[in-house]
């Protein structure tokens, strides 16, 4: 079949390797295992490309619609490649409410990017995500791991500047 | 704590009532004859399909202890509730829920294809909405014309998830999905796929329960009228066996009611040239099959031996379990051997060039149009079937030429492929291909003859049946599945080695054909399918031979042409073969 999806030669074969193991060990019922598994996936690979999905459906035996279907409903989950740095900006009501969107302008603005587009220097993925239980810090974005909350839209250039440092320094 | 046997008291609209624990608000209103509104909801009890997540929030009534409004589909009867389902703020809840699916669906009524069939315009109509207060975005998503069977606009989704049940519930394919999340969120094939790049059947139950135009059968009409204008060609017609008991109630006839010989004077009206029945081609594959099953026995073949009329079926064993190819048999469906004869058999006989003839099918199936569509099938570049219209489309080009179908009076099929027994008409019912292959197997085997054709334990409307026939000294074990998530287990069963089959029949719509993707909508009334299966059986009945191999033009195809069963002509022009598929 010409289908590209089924074409896993644009994988890496050791992280699919390790993919593998990790589902092979796997004990109760795979099925229902798939967040833990595309969390590994996304761990290995950095992102899930659409014939990785497919790959992932056939593993733990679900429809290719259904793993589909649960990349796309989490934010978290990216079938893009990302950034080195993914910076989600919360635009929940509390965050929308005190300017989350100038925040996200701004970013957009100094990373050059759009949302949910990897920048040309691979250095970041801009998302904007719903409610991420930090109200009481609105603004808040992360940086990877990093939470940073009551932000204005000044206090971005800096955090920006900071993740192009430690870039260039490496 | 057990909640069996318990009973609940509470008030619909001030009536008193009891009833089990369990119950839903819905279910308690239909007691005691209160009528709510439903969109999403599906209830097809018999045959395993519901559907009932409560997401489309046409039913919500009101819960007058709690204030507040609940979807009765899904709410289950509390001690003590007062629900009332007609105040003001019940009837406006329903309304302002209609009213947003209409602000950004597509206002296209007059030329849709589902125009007055359509769920969402009865319910519109039903709710007296007479304008739509709000302009929403409207979505703008490709419509998918690439697959030979179904179209599919998303444009016109109301996310009732029917489709979805169907399609990874019932049939356990799992070609569609809701993707993405809130306004965005669309049902639509893994990566939005084109549907024929996935491992769609094209059973077309999606079509069959949606409730308004984002799944269609793909409209053959046009290809057909164009081949009936075309004096160059000549212009034949076979009709499944399905069709009969159907097509009435695209004319206001009962369910259930026998409309053959209408369906052959309509045809002829339309102006095919030569109106032949699916049914001959029927006999002619219990011959081929019942010989098939005997050489398998007999000569520790492959056992079961599974039966491969129904077109859906196929192409899910073909993706879903691409290495037990070697249990359908090999006879090709009665639509395409009805189709190679009579682009050889036929041709030859009236002397046409095969390249003149045009063959157009009428089935109850969606399946049938990609099966006509089948590399296998269209050797040399020459199709055994051309077109393939469904019931539905049939009836449609009946209305659109003005026949008065009611008033036409019974015609008889065509000579030559048009001759058929009692044993043909019940193929279009769940048990009914491997019933008319056990008569003709049992008269082969024994080489007596059979007093007794009704084999009452391969009947009725269960997913998975079995039967134990006995036949000389040999016990036969039949297995019957329709619906193919049922097909699935008796499948699981032979990989794991633990089925003692000798020979199964499976199809892929519940009923069977009946109950097919093509034919007019049943609205969630299972009682239709029952009453359809019913006229099969009393066509079967009513008819003086019963047995295929009993039928006279059949035997004489096999005198003059195909010399015998199985011979090499007869594989040749009534055989077929199988690929293994990825599943998508």
């Amino acid at each position: 079949m010409k289908n590209k999806i089924l074409d896993l030669s644009t994988l890496d074969k050791e992280k699919l390797m390790a993919l593998s193991v990790y589902i092979e060990a796997l004990e109760e019922d795979k099925k229902e295992q798939l967040i833990h598994v595309l969390h590994k996936a996304q761990s290995l690979f950095g992102h899930l490309p659409q014939n990785l999905q497919w790959f992932i459906a056939r593993k733990l035996d679900l429809s290719s619609a259904h793993v589909n279907g649960v990349v796309t409903f989490y934010s978290f989950f990216n079938e893009e490649p990302t950034g080195k740095y993914v910076i989600s900006v919360c635009t929940g009501t509390a965050c929308f409410v005190k300017g989350a969107n100038k925040v996200l302008d701004r970013i957009l603005k100094l990373t050059k990017t759009t949302k949910n587009k990897m920048s040309e220097d691979g250095l970041f993925t801009i998302k904007d995500v719903r409610c991420i239980g930090a109200c009481g810090l609105a603004p808040v974005i992360t940086v990877n791991d990093k939470v940073y909350g009551n932000l204005k839209p000044s206090d971005v250039d800096k955090i920006i500047e900071q993740c192009r440092g430690e870039d260039y320094g490496h | 704590m057990k909640l069996i046997d318990k009973m609940i008291n509470l008030t619909i609209n001030g009536i008193e009532l009891n009833v089990e624990a369990g119950t839903t608000l819905l279910e308690a209103a239909e007691k005691i004859g209160i009528h709510i509104p439903t969109l999403c909801h599906l209830d097809l009890h018999d045959i395993g399909v519901i559907n009932k997540n409560a997401n489309c929030r046409v039913c919500m009534v009101e819960d007058e202890k709690r204030g507040r409004l609940v979807p009765s589909c899904a709410e289950k009867v509390i001690e003590g509730m007062r629900i009332q389902t007609d105040t003001l703020k019940a009837v406006m809840a329903r309304r302002t829920s209609l009213e947003l699916m209409l602000s950004n669906h597509p206002q296209d009524c007059l030329t849709c294809v589902k125009n007055l069939d359509c769920e969402l315009q009865s319910l519109a109509h039903e709710m007296n909405i007479k304008e739509i207060r709000y302009q929403g975005e409207k979505m703008n998503h490709p419509k998918d014309l690439t697959s030979k069977g179904i179209v599919k606009d998303s444009n016109k989704c109301i996310m009732c998830r029917r489709c979805v049940t169907m399609c990874d519930d019932v049939q356990t394919v799992g070609i569609l999905s809701p993707l993405k999340r809130g306004f965005d969120v669309v049902v639509a094939t893994a990566f939005h796929l084109d549907l024929a790049d996935t491992s769609c059947t094209y059973c077309g139950q999606c079509v069959s329960v949606c409730p308004t135009a984002a799944l269609a059968e793909m409209n053959d009409t046009p290809s057909v009228w164009r081949a009936l204008n075309n004096p160059k060609k000549h212009v034949i017609v076979q009709v499944a066996p399905a069709v009969r008991a159907a097509i009435g109630e695209e004319f206001g006839f009962e369910p259930g009611t026998i409309l053959t010989g209408k369906v052959v004077s309509s045809l002829r009206r339309l102006g095919f040239d030569q109106v032949f029945d699916t049914n001959f081609g029927a006999d002619l594959t219990i011959i081929e099959e019942a010989k098939e099953l005997i050489d398998r026995i007999q000569n520790n073949k492959p056992l079961p031996m599974l039966t491969s009329c129904c077109p859906a079926w196929v192409q899910f064993i073909e993706h879903q379990f691409p290495d037990l190819l070697d249990v359908p048999s090999s006879c090709k469906s009665p639509q395409q051997m009805v189709g190679a004869l009579t682009k050889t058999y036929y041709a030859e006989h009236n002397n046409i060039d095969p390249k003149d003839i045009i063959m157009v099918s009428v089935m109850p199936c969606v399946a049938k149009k990609a099966e006509a569509a089948r590399e296998e099938l269209n050797k040399d570049g020459l199709s055994e079937v051309d077109y393939v219209i469904t019931t539905r489309e049939l009836s449609r080009m009946l209305k659109e030429a003005a026949i008065d179908f009611r008033k036409l009076d019974d015609e008889p099929f065509d000579f030559l492929l048009g001759e058929s027994t009692g044993a043909a008409a019940i193929f279009g019912t769940t048990g009914g291909v491997i019933e008319a292959a056990t008569r003709t197997a049992y008269e082969m085997l024994t080489g007596k003859e059979l007093k007794d054709v009704n084999f009452k334990a391969m009947r009725g409307i269960e997913g998975i049946r079995e039967a134990t026939i006995q036949i000389g000294d040999m016990e036969l074990n039949i297995g019957i599945a329709h619906e193919l998530g049922n097909a699935r287990k008796l499948l699981e069963r032979i990989r794991e080695g633990k089925s003692n089959f000798h020979a199964i029949e499976i199809m892929a719509c519940p009923g069977g054909c009946i109950g097919g993707g093509g034919q007019p909508y049943h609205h969630g009334n299972i009682d239709i399918l029952k009453k359809r299966q019913e006229a099969l059986y009393t066509i079967d009945a009513s008819l003086p031979r019963r047995k295929s191999h009993e039928n006279p033009m059949v035997v004489k195809l096999y005198e003059n042409f195909l010399s015998e069963p199985a011979s090499p002509k007869a594989h040749d022009l009534l055989h077929t073969t199988y690929s293994p598929k990825e599943r998508i």
